[in-house]
C-alpha cells in the first residue's frame, strides 16, 4: 500500500497537487500531513509527501511530524515541498529561490528514468541546500533531484505530475 | 476565501468555480477578458460577451476587460483586470479552469504572485473522461459553441454533453485523437445552467459562421 501525504493547507489545492498523483499511483492511502499516525506510515510500503501551492509555506513550521523519515527504511519520494522536507530534516539549510513554469534540467545520471535533458514544472519560491548524505542528479546549481546515499529516500523540487510521469511509475517500482 | 474566478463561460472556468464553492470559498467576482484575438493561447473567445447573462443567474459581479489579445498586452490587461478585482472585491486568490495548458497556467501563477494572490486550478491533470463524466452527473447542462477540428461539421454546434456526446467523443478520440474534454482547442463550450445558476439560460436566437474547412463556430442570443 502505498501512504501518499498531502501538504495542502487548503482543500481546493488538493484537487492540484494530490489528486494528480493519486491518478498516477491508483488505490493508496491519501492523508493530510496533520492526520497520518505512525502506523499508516509502519502499514505503507512506499511513501509519496506531496507539493502545495506557491503561497503555502505553513508545513515549514511543523516540520517535526516528518522526524520519522530520518529513521525509516523504505522507499519515500518527497515532491517540491515533500523534497524541501526531506532536505530540512536531513539538516539542509532552506534557501530563496523563484521558479514557475517550465525548465529545462539535465540529468547526469538516470534518476527514476529521466536522464539527459528533460523539461520539468516548477512551482515554488525556496529550495533546500543538498544535506550531507546525499547526492543530486542535476547539473544546476541548486539540487533539483537527490537521493540518499544509501537509503531509497528521494526528493524532486519539481513536479513530476505533470508531464513526466514516469518518474513516479519509476518509484512505484522500486523493489 | 474570497476569490475572483478568471471566467470564459465555458465549462472549465464554470466548473472550477463551482468546485471552489463547494470547498467553502466565495466567489466573490467574476473576472472575463474580451480578446479581439480569436486564435488566443490564453482566453477562449466564443460568446464571451455572453458571461455578463450568466454572472447575473450567478448572482457575482462581472469584470469585463478588453484586450487587442496580442501575445505580451493581453497579459498586462490580464494583470489589470485581476487587480481591479483585488482592489474592488478584496480577492484573496484567483481561481481558473486550466486542464492541460503550462503556458495558460505558468502565467497567471506569475501574476498571482506578483499580486500577493493565492491561485487554485482544481481541474489541473484532471482525467478528460472523469471530467465529462462529473459534468454530467453535477447537472451542468453544456453546449458546444465552437468546432475546430476534423471531423467535426456545423452539426456539431449546440450539442449538449451529456452521456452520449461521451461515447461519441471517446471514438473521435480514439480514431483522430481529439481531446474528450477539447483541451487541444477542437471545440468549445457555454454552460446554459448548473447548480450555481438561479435558473437556466435560453438560447432566444443563434447564428453559425463558417470559419474554416472543419471550424465553424455558433452566436446565441440569450
Amino acid at each position: 500500500m502505498i501512504l501518499l501525504i498531502s501538504m495542502c493547507s487548503d482543500k481546493l489545492h488538493e484537487l492540484e497537487f494530490v489528486k494528480p498523483i493519486e491518478n498516477v499511483v491508483g488505490k493508496c492511502l491519501v492523508r493530510h500531513y496533520k492526520n497520518f499516525t505512525l502506523k499508516d506510515i509502519e502499514k505503507a510500503d512506499k511513501v509519496i509527501i506531496s507539493g502545495t501551492s506557491l503561497k503555502d509555506d505553513f508545513f515549514l513550521k511543523e516540520l517535526e511530524r516528518f522526524n520519522w523519515i530520518r529513521d525509516y527504511a523504505k522507499p519515500v519520494l518527497g515532491i517540491c515541498a515533500g523534497m524541501q522536507i526531506i532536505s530540512l530534516i536531513f539538516r539542509g539549510k532552506l534557501r530563496k529561490k523563484k521558479e514557475i513554469g517550465y525548465y529545462r534540467e539535465n540529468f547526469v545520471k538516470e534518476f527514476l528514468s529521466l536522464k539527459d535533458e528533460h523539461e520539468v514544472y516548477h512551482l515554488h519560491n525556496n529550495y533546500v541546500s543538498l544535506p550531507k548524505d546525499f547526492i543530486k542528479f542535476t547539473d544546476s546549481k541548486i539540487p533539483q533531484a537527490i537521493k540518499h546515499n544509501s537509503k531509497n529516500i528521494y526528493g524532486v523540487l519539481f513536479h513530476p505530475e505533470v508531464r513526466n510521469s514516469k518518474l513516479i511509475e519509476e518509484f512505484l517500482n522500486l523493489v | 476565501m474570497k476569490l475572483g474566478v478568471l471566467f470564459s463561460g465555458g465549462k472549465d472556468s464554470v466548473y472550477a468555480a463551482y468546485l471552489a464553492k463547494k470547498n467553502k470559498h466565495e466567489l466573490s467576482c467574476l473576472i472575463s477578458i474580451h480578446s479581439e484575438n480569436k486564435g488566443s493561447y490564453m482566453f477562449h473567445t466564443p460568446n464571451i460577451s455572453k458571461t455578463k447573462k450568466q454572472s447575473e443567474v450567478m448572482n457575482i459581479p462581472l469584470i469585463i476587460q478588453k484586450t487587442s489579445g496580442e501575445k505580451e498586452i493581453e497579459l498586462k490587461d490580464l494583470e489589470e483586470a485581476i487587480s481591479k478585482a483585488k482592489l474592488k472585491y478584496k480577492i484573496q486568490g484567483v481561481v481558473t479552469g486550466a486542464i492541460q495548458s503550462v503556458y495558460q497556467s505558468t502565467r497567471i501563477q506569475k501574476i498571482c504572485d506578483k499580486l500577493g494572490l493565492e491561485c487554485f486550478n482544481p481541474l489541473w491533470q484532471i482525467d478528460e473522461e472523469e471530467y465529462l463524466k462529473m459534468l454530467i452527473k453535477d447537472k451542468f447542462k453544456t453546449i458546444l459553441v465552437g468546432v475546430f477540428a476534423y471531423p467535426f461539421d456545423e452539426f456539431w454546434l449546440g450539442k449538449e454533453i451529456n452521456s452520449k456526446f461521451l461515447k461519441e467523443i471517446k471514438l473521435f478520440n480514439e480514431k483522430y485523437q481529439i481531446h474528450v474534454a477539447g483541451e487541444g482547442g477542437e471545440f468549445e463550450t457555454f454552460v446554459l445552467d448548473c447548480p450555481l445558476f438561479s435558473n437556466s439560460l435560453k438560447i432566444k436566437n443563434k447564428k453559425i459562421l463558417k470559419e474554416g474547412e472543419n471550424s465553424f463556430r455558433m452566436e446565441v442570443e440569450l
